[in-house]
């Protein structure tokens, strides 16, 4: 549901006030900005009673962390769109909260311009892959890995490793597509099915990859 | 939060514990590896050799006189222990079997004294032990590559099998041949005390076989204790650092992004960029001073063109390996490109993304600056160009440059690397 206004309606959610202030002065113009939260608890009531579109959320929050909020609310308003954005680059936090069900992931270093988009085409129904989070998954589903026991679901297919490099790269969808001859809509496919699979994937190896870097 | 910053700690206590070695003894007795005070671990990793080898030396000469209890309480006397929470740095340890026939000659010449002054419990009592004694330790001499492959096998966590005794091949040969030579050692010594009764026969027989499974088993289980005191220790300090990490998630990291965000001048937002990555360095683990891998190489070339140029480099890097020469050839092209880029572009960031595979490592370095006419280049620039193509041609590589007037410019390289 848009504002009357056709603007997309999104919550902030971040224990920083600071931060959240900021974000409010930068995409208040473009958005209609229906609430703020501060943890868990109050994050999932106010989505509950906003009901917004799309959902800017922290990966670090007191009450249980994003991956809570995104988990709760998703299983009762399953079109409310997630966006992870958190100063944490650690793989364990991002891989958590894309599991969980959000559909990207920006850094709080991302410029204002970025963050827009990031938030027009999660609310577009597409995924957000940052140069670092596709650097990520690469890793994570890296073809050096030992075994692979799971191919059907789990493997990345050639074309979408190549347009997950172009990511990592720092190539924007649109120039992905001018590079790979493809139509952005086919890259965003793409991406889509990556992240698909990042969410449905079971093999442990994910997480044993997490673990291994060691990461918190 | 009290015990929780535990480099600090260890810093304070390095102070103490150098102290203490001047002041109380020879050598620290060892935490990590202890079977009764900790002496002979200590005694292994002063001088380099496998402890096993020391309580060998030890056991042997104890048996063939009681003199080793001296030697050993003598020992304990000259040295010290080490403050609590210090952790000793991995001794450098001699490999192979040259220890091995050092050791067994000190010992065999010790006992020869020993027997000839008149210092021995008796022939037919130390020699059969002693053999079953070196069969033990045959088995259970650690060599460190079996120790590392053990550790990176398990991944770090708890096995049921903690001295890798039962698994690989090697040691498996070293428990057969350690067994040998137990059997072997407890037969001579039931044979050379054959008494007149039946009845002490068996209680010998009896105690030698027990004997013989103490031998075999008393190290394992010695083993299973340290290695679970070790990985508890190990737990307790990666507990430590999450929780340190979770709450400067929460603080500074959070401040140094929006130190970024806002409109600050650029030396302020690289100052406030290289804290951050060395911040997060340290929060995963990973040094920071010494490259030892690509993906810290990377991380530092980004934070010196950074520093130079105040013009954020922005990383990525896929697959975890070594540093080797490819990879410092790599991360010094890159390192080029990225200044190159920075300096003459006028783009706001450059991307860098390299990617580590078994055979090779690619790497891009991008940026959305201004571009150029490859026949208009100016020749500086064409001077740092070549000495990119010309590293990676040196190890078999290749490099070439993509750009376009006002499309950015992409430097990409591609080296082969030894197979790991």
């Amino acid at each position: 549901m848009s504002s009357p206004s056709g603007r997309i309606r999104v919550l902030l959610v971040d224990d920083h006030h600071l931060f959240r202030s900021g974000l409010r002065a930068e995409l208040g113009d473009q958005f209609e900005i229906v609430g703020e939260a501060d943890d868990v608890d109050t994050a999932v009531a106010e989505i509950a009673r906003t009901r917004p579109d799309v959902v800017v959320l922290d990966v670090h929050l007191p009450g249980g962390g994003g991956q809570l909020v995104i988990e709760t609310s998703l299983r009762r308003h399953p079109d409310i769109r997630f966006l992870a954005l958190s100063v944490s680059d650690a793989p364990a936090d991002v891989i958590q909260v894309i599991r969980a069900g959000a559909r990207g992931y920006v850094t709080k270093t991302v410029s204002p311009d970025d963050l827009a988009t990031a938030i027009r085409t999660v609310h577009g129904g597409d995924a957000v892959f940052s140069p670092r989070l596709a650097g990520f998954v690469l890793d994570a589903f890296g073809g050096n890995m030992v075994d692979v026991k799971d191919p059907e679901l789990d493997q990345l297919t050639a074309r979408e490793r190549e347009v997950l490099r172009h990511i990592a790269r720092g190539f924007t969808y649109k120039e992905v597509a001018l590079r790979l001859h493809l139509s952005v809509k086919t890259v965003e496919t793409h991406v889509s099915s990556v992240l698909r699979k990042l969410q449905l994937s079971n093999r442990h190896e994910l997480q044993r990859w997490a673990a291994d870097r060691r990461m918190v | 939060m009290q015990g929780s910053v535990p480099d600090a700690r260890d810093v304070g206590s390095c102070d103490s514990c150098r102290m203490t070695r001047e002041d109380r003894g020879l050598f620290a007795r060892s935490q990590s590896d202890r079977v009764i005070l900790g002496v002979a671990g200590g005694i292994g990793e002063k001088l380099g050799v496998d402890p096993v080898l020391v309580r060998f030396a030890l056991g042997a000469v104890t048996i063939a006189s009681g003199l080793g209890i001296v030697l050993y309480l003598a020992a304990w006397s000259f040295s010290y222990e080490p403050a609590a929470g210090t952790v000793a740095a991995p001794p450098a340890r001699m490999s192979g079997w040259r220890p091995v026939v050092a050791m067994g000659c000190i010992v065999l010449g010790s006992l020869l004294v020993l027997r000839d002054i008149g210092l021995w419990t008796g022939d037919t009592f130390v020699w059969p032990i002693l053999i079953a004694g070196a069969g033990s330790t045959i088995i259970w001499f650690r060599s460190d590559a079996a120790g590392r492959a053990r550790w990176t096998a398990a991944g770090g966590r708890m096995v049921a099998d903690p001295a890798g005794v039962f698994t690989s091949t090697s040691s498996r040969l070293r428990l057969v041949a350690g067994g040998l030579f137990v059997l072997f050692g407890m037969t001579v010594f039931l044979f050379s005390h054959q008494a007149a009764g039946a009845a002490e026969t068996a209680v010998i027989a009896v105690a030698a076989t027990a004997g013989g499974f103490a031998l075999i088993l008393t190290p394992w289980i010695f083993g299973l204790v340290r290695d679970a005191t070790a990985e508890r220790r190990e737990r307790i300090r990666s507990e430590e650092r999450a929780e340190i990490a979770a709450h400067l998630h929460d603080s500074v990291l959070h401040t140094l992004a929006l130190i970024q965000r806002g409109d600050v001048p650029a030396e302020v937002a690289s100052v406030a960029r290289r804290q951050e990555r060395e911040l997060r360095a340290w929060l995963n683990g990973r040094p920071i001073l010494e490259e030892s891998d690509l993906r810290s190489a990377i991380d530092a070339m980004a934070t010196r063109v950074e520093e130079m140029h105040h013009v954020p480099v922005d990383t990525v890097v896929v697959g975890d390996i070594p540093l080797d020469d490819a990879g410092s050839a790599i991360a010094l092209a890159c390192q080029e490109a990225a200044i190159n880029a920075a300096r003459h572009s006028g783009a706001g960031r450059v991307s860098v993304y390299v990617e580590a595979e078994p055979h090779a490592i690619a790497a891009y370095v991008r940026d959305q600056g201004l571009g150029f006419d490859r026949d208009l280049v100016p020749s500086d620039r064409r001077g740092i160009s070549e000495s990119i193509i010309g590293r990676m041609r040196r190890l078999g590589g290749t490099a070439s440059i993509t750009s376009n007037p006002g499309e950015g410019t992409e430097v990409q390289m591609h080296v082969p690397r030894e197979a790991p």
